[in-house]
Parts: C-alpha cells; sequence; structure tokens
C-alpha cells in the first residue's frame, strides 16, 4: 500500500521521533514496500486460527510477593542525563 | 435552567491500589512516603533489558473483589500494553489488560441515603501497574520525576453507566470502597492516593435511550470533590447543550479550588494507545484451586453475613446493615454476640453507645478503648438483671476512661449491683413515699405522670441500683387507688 | 607442530593458541600449558592487531584480565569448571555492569550498564573472561552489520562484504578467531546468517531456554540468546552454561538443561532429515543450494534417511515477521526517550521536543523505519489486518513444522539465499534484505531451535546448512551438526589474513 506523507508525519510524531521534512518522501516510500510484504496476507484465509503471540504455550509464572530490591537510586542516577534532589528532571510538563 | 428536563448518566472508573508488599511486575516496595525514586527498581524505571513478573499477591486479590461481587473470573487473562509517551511512564507503555482481564461481569448491591438498595454493574475489573508523579513545584521550567509509585498494582474497577446522580455515585464510591476494605485488598487510604475515582458523565433529555457525549473526570479523591465535581460537570453540560452547543468527549479535571472542572490540554490530538498483548508476560491461567484457595482466603462476604444477622440473630434489616459495612465493625459485634449471647442488645449497644462514644473521641472501632469481650461482659450483666441500662451506661464509661479491667470488677468495686432485695427496696420506697406526701395525693387525685418523680427518687436514695422494675411494682401496690 | 629452531616452542604454541577450538583450549588450561591470563592477553592483542575488522564495539582489557586473574587462582584452587578462564565476547545488548552496552546505537552510546544480564552473570559465574563487546546492527534490526553506529564490521574472509547480522560482530570475530566464542541473538535469523556468512557454527535454542533477563529487546515474542563459536561442540558448551530457567524472565522455561556436550557422538543412522522443498526453489543461489545438498548427502553417508517435507507458509514468513517484530520494537524501544538514561538532545524547549529529537538524533533510519512500521501496524483501524493477521499466520507457520516433524526429526536448509554480499550492495533497498531472510524467520516465529554450520566455500566465500528441529531438541541438532563436522573441515578453515 502506498504511505502518503502525512502519514509518515502521523507515525513519527505517535513514535516521538524527529523526522527531517527532506526524508519524509524516502521513508513514506520504504515504509509502502514494507506494508507491501505484509498485505500479502490478505490472500490467506485465517478465520478458523487463533492468534499465536507466543511461541511457546506456557502459562504466566507468579512472584511470591517479597521485597527483594534495594535502593540503588545513586548507581541507576548515574547513567541519567538530568537529576536533582533524587528526581528526573524534564521541561516542564503542562497540565 | 431545567435540570427536570435532563437525566444524568455516570459510569464511574476507580482505581485501587493493591495492598501488596511489592509492586506488580517487580520486587520494588509500594510503601508510601519514601525517598523519591529510592523504591524504583530497574524494572520500574524501565531500564534496557529488564523484564515484569507478576506478582502473586495482586492476582490474588483481584480474584477476591471477582468472589466478592460475584463476577466471572478470567480463566486466561491477557496483560496487554497501552502506548503513549508521558515521563511518568518509564517504558512508554502501561502494562494493563483490554480484551481479557482478570474480572468480567459483575454487581453490586449500593445502599443509598434513603437506605434503599439499587443494583449497578460492574463491566469489568482489570489489574494495571501505576505511572509515576511529577512534581512541579521547586523546579524552574522544569518538572521532576518521581517513579517510586511507578508499578504499584491496581485493581481498575469499571461500572456500568448504570448511575443516575452524583449522590448514587457517592454511595457507590463508598460502597466499593467499603467492600475493597472488607475483604482486605486495598487499604482505602484517600489522601495517599490508594483509591482514586474517574466519572464518566453524560446527560439526556428525560425519556431518551440513547446516551450522550460523555466527559471523564479524573482523579477524584475524596467523595466530596467526587460529588461536587459531578454537580458542576452535569450543570455544565445543561448549560451548554441548552444554549444549543454540544459536550465534546474529552477528559477534565476538578479543581476544589475553583470548583470548576476544566478540560485537561488534550494529551494528544488523537489518543492511539496501541494496544496489544504484552510479549513479555504470558496468559495468565487461573483454574479451580486457585479461585478456591483465594476463597478460603477470603472473609465471610457482606452478603452473606448479613443474611446470617438477620436470619439468625434475628436482626432488624437497617442495624444489620450498619454492622456489615465496615468489617472492623462487624467482627467487633460477632466477638461481643460471642462473649454475651445477646445479639439484640451487641447490635444496639455496638451501633449506639460505642458508636456514638467512639464517633465522639474520632476513633474507629480497631481503636476502641473498650474491646467486645468488655462490652460483652457488660450486657451480659444487663441481661440477668445485675444492672440496669443505666447502671450499665456508667459501667461502659468506666471501662472506657480504663478504670477496671471487666464490667464484673467495675461493678464490684463501685457497688453498682443492682437491688433485687424486696425488703430493702420496700424500706426506701416507703421513705421516698413517707417524704412527700403532696405528691402522694396529687397520684391519688389521678395525676399519673406524679409515678416518675417517686421512681426517681428513689433511684437516687438507692444511687440507681434498686431494680427498677420492682420499684415500679411496689410504687403501684402502695399506692392503690 | 615441531618446533623452528632458535625459538622456544612455548612461545609458539602460545602464539598459535587462537587456531584452537575453545574445547583444545579448555583443554590447555586444564593441562597447564598456558594460563587463562596468557590466553587472554593473546585474545587482547589480536583484537588490537585486527582492530580493522571492526568487530568490537568495546574492547574491556582491564576487565578481562582481572576476570583471567580470577580465574587462574579459582584453577589454582581446584575450584575450575570446564569454561573457567576461556575468554569471549558479549553481543554488544547483552548488559554488562560497569561496561558500555550500547546496542549499536547512538542512542546508548554513553549508557554504562549498572546491571549484568543473566547470561553475562551466568557465564562470569562458569568463569568465562569477558574481553570485550561486539558489534551489532543497532538494537539487532539488520541482517549485514551496516545499520551500527560504530559503522559497518567487516567479514573477514572478504573485507569489502558483511559479515551479516545481526551478530555481524559475533561471527566476525569468532571467524577471525579474535575470540573462540562470542554470545549472539537471534530475532530472524541473526545468530545463524552471520554465522553462515562467516563459515562459523552458531546455535538458536528453543525460544524460552535462555534467559532474556538483560538482553536489550528487539522484538520480546522472537528474541533468543544463543552462541557462536567455531564448532558445534564448542556450542554446545557454551550453550550448556547459558542457558537455563530465570525467575527474572516470565518467559523462560522452567525445564533442566540437558548435558549438550554429553549427547555429542550419539549415532545418527535412522535419524530422519527433512528437506523442505521450499527452501530450494527460486532464488536460492545454485552455489548455497549445491553445497547445502551436498551436506545433507554427507548426512545421508552418515546413516540419515533424507525425506522430502514441506512448508507451505515459508513466503508469508516475511510478511508475518515484519508485521509482528516492528509492533514489539516499536514499543520496546519507546522506553529510549532521553529521560532516565541514553542520549538526550541539547536544550530542549519542551517535552516534545526533548522526546522528538533525542529519538531522532540518537536512533538510526533502519530503527527509526521499523518503529514507524510498528507504529503504524497497530494503530486503531490497522490492527487487525496487520497485526492480528499476522499472529495468525504466525499460528499457520508454526502449524507447518509441527507438520513436518511428524515426518522428520529435523530439517536441513540453507541458511540465506546467497553467500556474503558486498557492503553497501544492499543497504538502499532495505526490503531486499528482508526477503533474503526468507530461510530464518519461520523458525523464530514457531520459536524452533536452529543451528548454522559451515558446509563449504563458493568463491572463496563460506556457505552455511541450518539444522531445525523441534521445540527442545538442542541436544540432537548439536549432535548432527558434530557428526557432520568429524566428517569435514569446513569449521576448521580460517580465512588466510587471520590464521
Ligand atoms: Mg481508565
Ligand atoms: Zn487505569
Amino acid at each position: 500500500m502506498a504511505v502518503d506523507n502525512k502519514t509518515v508525519i502521523d507515525m513519527a510524531h505517535l513514535a516521538r521521533i524527529a523526522v527531517s521534512e527532506d526524508d519524509i518522501p524516502k521513508i513514506a516510500s520504504q515504509m509502502g514496500k514494507v506494508l507491501e510484504i505484509a498485505e500479502k496476507m490478505a490472500a490467506v484465509d485465517t478465520d478458523h486460527l487463533e492468534p499465536m503471540a507466543h511461541p511457546l504455550d506456557a502459562a504466566q509464572p507468579l512472584r511470591v510477593d517479597d521485597v527483594t530490591e534495594a535502593d540503588l537510586r545513586e548507581a541507576f542516577q548515574a547513567v541519567a542525563p538530568s537529576v536533582d534532589k533524587g528526581l528526573y528532571l524534564v521541561p516542564k510538563v503542562i497540565e | 435552567m431545567s435540570n427536570a428536563a435532563w437525566e444524568t448518566v455516570i459510569g464511574l472508573e476507580i482505581h485501587a491500589q493493591m495492598a501488596t508488599k511489592s509492586k506488580i511486575f517487580s520486587g520494588a516496595s509500594i510503601a508510601f512516603g519514601a525517598e523519591p525514586n529510592s523504591q524504583a527498581c530497574a524494572v520500574d524505571l524501565g531500564l534496557p533489558g529488564v523484564l515484569p513478573v507478576f506478582n502473586q499477591a495482586a492476582l490474588v486479590s483481584a480474584v477476591k473483589f471477582g468472589l466478592a461481587t460475584g463476577a466471572e473470573i478470567g480463566r486466561k487473562s491477557v496483560f496487554a500494553r497501552k502506548n503513549y509517551f508521558y515521563p511518568d511512564l518509564p517504558k512508554g507503555y502501561q502494562i494493563s489488560q483490554l480484551d481479557h482481564p482478570i474480572v468480567g461481569r459483575g454487581m453490586i448491591d449500593v445502599v443509598q441515603e434513603d437506605g434503599e438498595i439499587k443494583q449497578v454493574g460492574l463491566t469489568r475489573a482489570h489489574l494495571e501497574e501505576d505511572a509515576g508523579k511529577s512534581l512541579h513545584e521547586n523546579f524552574v521550567g522544569q518538572s521532576g520525576i518521581d517513579l517510586n509509585r511507578a508499578g504499584t498494582p491496581l485493581l481498575e474497577i469499571v461500572s456500568e453507566p448504570d448511575i443516575r446522580s452524583a449522590k448514587e455515585a457517592v454511595a457507590y464510591a463508598r460502597q466499593i470502597h467499603a467492600l475493597v476494605r472488607y475483604i482486605d485488598i486495598c487499604d482505602g487510604n484517600m489522601q495517599e492516593g490508594s483509591f482514586r475515582v474517574d466519572a464518566n458523565v453524560s446527560i439526556r433529555p428525560r425519556g431518551s435511550d440513547t446516551l450522550g457525549t460523555r466527559t471523564e473526570i479524573k482523579n477524584l479523591n475524596s467523595f466530596r470533590f467526587l460529588e461536587r465535581a459531578i454537580n458542576i460537570e452535569v450543570e455544565r453540560q445543561i448549560d451548554l447543550l441548552e444554549d444549543g452547543g454540544r459536550v465534546s468527549q474529552e477528559t477534565r479535571l476538578y479543581d476544589p479550588d475553583a470548583d470548576e472542572t476544566r478540560s485537561m490540554r488534550s494529551k494528544e490530538e488523537a489518543n492511539d494507545y496501541r494496544y496489544f498483548p504484552d510479549p513479555d508476560l504470558l496468559p495468565v491461567h487461573v483454574d479451580d484451586a486457585f479461585i478456591d484457595s483465594c476463597r478460603e482466603q477470603m472473609p465471610e462476604l457482606p452478603k452473606l453475613r448479613l443474611a446470617r444477622f438477620t436470619d439468625e440473630l434475628a436482626l432488624g434489616e437497617s442495624e444489620a446493615r450498619q454492622l456489615i459495612n465496615d468489617r472492623a465493625t462487624a467482627d467487633f459485634f460477632e466477638a461481643t454476640v460471642a462473649a454475651s449471647k445477646q445479639p439484640r442488645h451487641a447490635a444496639n449497644w455496638v451501633i449506639n453507645e460505642l458508636g456514638a462514644r467512639l464517633q465522639k473521641a474520632d476513633l474507629g472501632i480497631e481503636q476502641s478503648p473498650v474491646d467486645a469481650e468488655q462490652l460483652g461482659g457488660v450486657l451480659q450483666r444487663l441481661a440477668d438483671d445485675t444492672i440496669s441500662g443505666k447502671i450499665a451506661k456508667q459501667v461502659l464509661d468506666a471501662l472506657w476512661a480504663g478504670e477496671g479491667k471487666s464490667a464484673d470488677e467495675i461493678i464490684e468495686a463501685k457497688g453498682l449491683k443492682q437491688i433485687t432485695d424486696t425488703g430493702a427496696i420496700e424500706a426506701i420506697v416507703d421513705e421516698v413515699l413517707a417524704a412527700s406526701p403532696e405528691q402522694v395525693e396529687e397520684y391519688l387525685g389521678g395525676k399519673d405522670k406524679v409515678i416518675g418523680f417517686f421512681v426517681g427518687k428513689i433511684m437516687q436514695a438507692s444511687k440507681g441500683k434498686a431494680n427498677p422494675g420492682q420499684v415500679n411494682q411496689l410504687l403501684k401496690a402502695k399506692l392503690k387507688r | 607442530m615441531g618446533s623452528r629452531c632458535g625459538v622456544d616452542p612455548t612461545t609458539i604454541r602460545q602464539a598459535l593458541m587462537h587456531q584452537k577450538t575453545l574445547t583444545e583450549l579448555a583443554i590447555g588450561l586444564e593441562k597447564g600449558e598456558f594460563s587463562s591470563v596468557e590466553l587472554t592477553q593473546h585474545y587482547l592483542d589480536r583484537a588490537t592487531a585486527h582492530a580493522s575488522l571492526n568487530s568490537f564495539i568495546t574492547v574491556t582489557p582491564d576487565l578481562a584480565i582481572s576476570q583471567a586473574t580470577a580465574a587462574d587462582a579459582r584453577r589454582a584452587s581446584g575450584d575450575a569448571g570446564p569454561l573457567t578462564g576461556l575468554p569471549l565476547a558479549h553481543k554488544d545488548l547483552f548488559c554488562t555492569e560497569g561496561v558500555r552496552t550500547s546496542c549499536g546505537s547512538k542512542m546508548l552510546d554513553n549508557f554504562i550498564s549498572p546491571f549484568d544480564a543473566t547470561v553475562v552473570s551466568k557465564l562470569g559465574e562458569a568463569g568465562m573472561v569477558t574481553v570485550g563487546k561486539a558489534n551489532m546492527d543497532e538494537f539487532a534490526m539488520g541482517s549485514s552489520n551496516e545499520n551500527s553506529f560504530y559503522g559497518a564490521v567487516q567479514n573477514p574472509w572478504a573485507t569489502d562484504r558483511v559479515p551479516g547480522g545481526s551478530s555481524g560482530g559475533s561471527a566476525a570475530m569468532v571467524a577471525a578467531r579474535l575470540v573462540p566464542a562470542a554470545t549472539a541473538t537471534d530475532t530472524g535469523g541473526s545468530i545463524r546468517q552471520p554465522a553462515s556468512f562467516c563459515g562459523v557454527t552458531g546455535i538458536k535454542p528453543t525460544y524460552g531456554r535462555v534467559s532474556r533477563y538483560g538482553m536489550v529487546a528487539y522484538a520480546s515474542s522472537l528474541d533468543q540468546g544463543g552462541v557462536i563459536a567455531a564448532t558445534a561442540e564448542d556450542c554446545a558448551m557454551v550453550l550448556g552454561a547459558m542457558s537455563g530457567h530465570d525467575a527474572k524472565d516470565s518467559t523462560s522455561i522452567d525445564r533442566p538443561v540437558e548435558d549438550y556436550r554429553k549427547v555429542l557422538g550419539a549415532d545418527i543412522a535412522g535419524l530422519r532429515v527433512g528437506i523442505p522443498k521450499e527452501y530450494f526453489g527460486e532464488g536460492l543461489s545454485n552455489a548455497v543450494g549445491e553445497r547445502v545438498l551436498a551436506a545433507a548427502k554427507e548426512l545421508e553417508a552418515l546413516g540419515a534417511v533424507l525425506v522430502d517435507v514441506s512448508l507451505p507458509n515459508t513466503e508469508l514468513a516475511i510478511s508475518s515477521y515484519y508485521v509482528v517484530a516492528p509492533a514489539e520494537a516499536s514499543s520496546n524501544l519507546s522506553r529510549f526517550d532521553g529521560v532516565r538514561y541514553g542520549h538526550r538532545c541539547e536544550d530542549p524547549k519542551d517535552l516534545e521536543d526533548l522526546y522528538k529529537r533525542s529519538r531522532g538524533e540518537g536512533l538510526g533510519k533502519e530503527v527509526q523505519r521499523r518503529i514507524m512500521v510498528g507504529a503504524y501496524v497497530l494503530s486503531a483501524g490497522y490492527y487487525d489486518a496487520y497485526y492480528l493477521k499476522a499472529q495468525k499466520l504466525r499460528r499457520l507457520i508454526a502449524q507447518d513444522f509441527t507438520q513436518a516433524f511428524e515426518q522428520c526429526d529435523l530439517i536441513v536448509g540453507p541458511v540465506a539465499p546467497t553467500t556474503a554480499f558486498k557492503i553497501g550492495e544492499l543497504s538502499d533497498d532495505p526490503v531486499a534484505m528482508y526477503l533474503a531472510d526468507v530461510y530464518t524467520l519461520s523458525t523464530n516465529l514457531a520459536g524452533l531451535p536452529g543451528i548454522s554450520m559451515p558446509v563449504g566455500l563458493a568463491d572463496g566465500l563460506p556457505v552455511g546448512a541450518q539444522l531445525l528441529g523441534p521445540h527442545f531438541s538442542e541436544a540432537r541438532l548439536l549432535n548432527v551438526a558434530h557428526q557432520f563436522q568429524q566428517q569435514t573441515d569446513w569449521h576448521q578453515k580460517i580465512p588466510a589474513a587471520f590464521a
């Protein structure tokens, strides 16, 4: 399916990725080609098939409700771009 | 404004925080009030490569809620990812449930203000993780993100749009609040955010059966705000429609200071959450044995307890409801019955006498200075005529004040035992009658009310210990007209 | 080997250590022919000498020598296991505490992991020595290793050619004998295809056999960790130590790990080897097809019975995969937002700007495109036609294998349609590269194990064949590959410049 520029802009926004104006047509054409491969699926009758989300038919294991994690804030925040008073900083969130 | 022309339709979504020790998908603590980010582990922070593992206690809590509301339990529930970007959402998605929630359709009896029962349908209840918190103060042009709360287990309880007024909404929310505390899956602390309500509100012309466009008022953290916010929003919608406008589907916030609801900056033009099954988590299988084990861990459900109180203990319906609403009260009552074998007295005294004292002292029944054993002792002595009702109240006060360990001890120490010796009572009666010739005249002249005067005097003279029944009998015999 | 006059024989022995297999090196360590420190230093020197191959993103000499020293001490105290003191590299998407874990991305160029992946700790506990982190396609998205922030990796057999991907660094460094083994991951062929392009052996176990904890996710329901080494026996050694149940990974399977080395040598007479006709049709180069069939004949000579089987939905696996994988990736990679770690753009003017520029700058073009495709196939109005449909087809593809395994015990086929292509040859046509994954994708959709082994050279470039088996048949696959390697010497070939 042909992907138009608007779709690229919408998806880039949904995915929070800055794309340059100049790249949009190329991205559109490449996305279109990928989706073309996907569209081959339409020809197959899948009505009788259960969707398969996992390769193995297993059940979710359960964890015992214990506190096992220590405070590693210092180690975790050592790799953070911007922190103050133990908080991660971001440009002001407007509500 | 013609309120009568419009019908209000409300559905509530309640986020109840499950009272677990650790988070829903990690082993970090959920204790309230810790240093920022000190309880955000690698999984909660969404570090690269980390994976979620589901907390069994959260599952047990959800199943208990399903059992308590007679709902279907999802035998194969599925966690899904709800994708959106927000700084308090570390992974860029919230793990929640969509198509296959852990709890399906259920029903709850809501006792309304006038005592009437209204049934409200539950659409579903699903488990999900909470987000973190953004703090806007203290930083110029920046927000600080605390992820301690991220990953806290929540049960989102979704009602059918069965609610028709703000008052009903409050009654419903209170009922759910009482229930989750009753079955011990949520501490219900609204200040700390353990119980938060979102209200979906719409109006339609009375008589219409199509739903109007709804708005969602988010994060109401008190029953008072819930009532206020709905009423204000309903008024706003009526004004809007009567002025020829349209309600737009949006999320609104209630501002208690301005007492108004405000549109939240539409978080995203098109909220496309792109839900899909979380590939890091497998379907959660719940079998009969698991459900049975959850049932075994549950207290007797309010509904069954109500029936037992009215049928076996012969309590009145409204009295019984007052007792079962809160599990601690019901438990206290039952312990009092066990200690006294006096269910009617126990109901009355727990609700009224003890209830009033607790309310005055602003105490919960868990903090009552008088325990059920002690109250039972008082009621036993009341029943076997050792003391009168009036003395019983004094004994209760003495127990409350810590003047003794048991009713018997106080009765003994204070000499409060009722005088049942006919001769002794007769002597006091004679004494009082002799001292009040005028009143005797009045009585004999037909003034029945004077009998109260004599009883008062006699009780005073006996320091309240004379058996009131015997006093009455003797008086009537001696003052035969 | 004889000693040359005037040169100390020990020096020669040590200078040629890298020509040995991991298994042989383990014997050398045990016999005390060399120490782990000597061995490790030798490989570190080779990594430096052959840095132009670009197979390493990070070399960790200090860490390696300290681990090697500890391994030698452990051996001295009689506490050594079979892997103690043996060097290896980790694909750079396994989190390594205190060491950069970049995933081949600018986004994580500054990310020093605060913890170890389960695979890393397991191999560390076994005493293995980490010499560095292997280059890879960014976030494991690619089949050529050209999509790395750190540049393309060269194929040791022809440095103008790609090593395959996404575990291209792992395969190239093993082929060049810069390490005796390297961890790798396979989401749609990322272990098997580079192993085949580089003439080495690589195994992707059953989904759930190896913990994914700390292995940075590309597509969670398809990703599986494994190992690349010179021989099947070497793979068996490492796989045994990295496998096993992990309570930190809900999709990890709680089932005992077989002793993969113990079963090596089992007779394969009577084993039914399936040849799927869809793997030998149009698109497969003659040179590759001939050598793979010759390998099948070799197995027949060992007593196996060749049977024709069919995997009718093979081509549809491409469609299903290129919906499922981007969908999962679009969500998995949302965490890279410039807030808690990783790349953050300069002076964001608001929150949206922070997100968009951090991700726009930090993520490469291929990754961005897959994320956008993934967002598209999950979005309202398209979910059913794309994502749900792909999940249903996934079942159909898995059923193909179930039916085929009723007629055979394992399947043999090519890994890729061609030998390694030239760097830059396909990089402008992503779809052509996607189509070349046709023989490997369906294995991941079905969660099956597969092993790739060298079966010949074509125009001087390695050709690989893969063996695929039912769930949890790793031991069988390793044994059959081992039997094959007992009869052939393709796995012993080292590109001349690296011998
Ligand atoms: Mg909601
Ligand atoms: Zn919710």
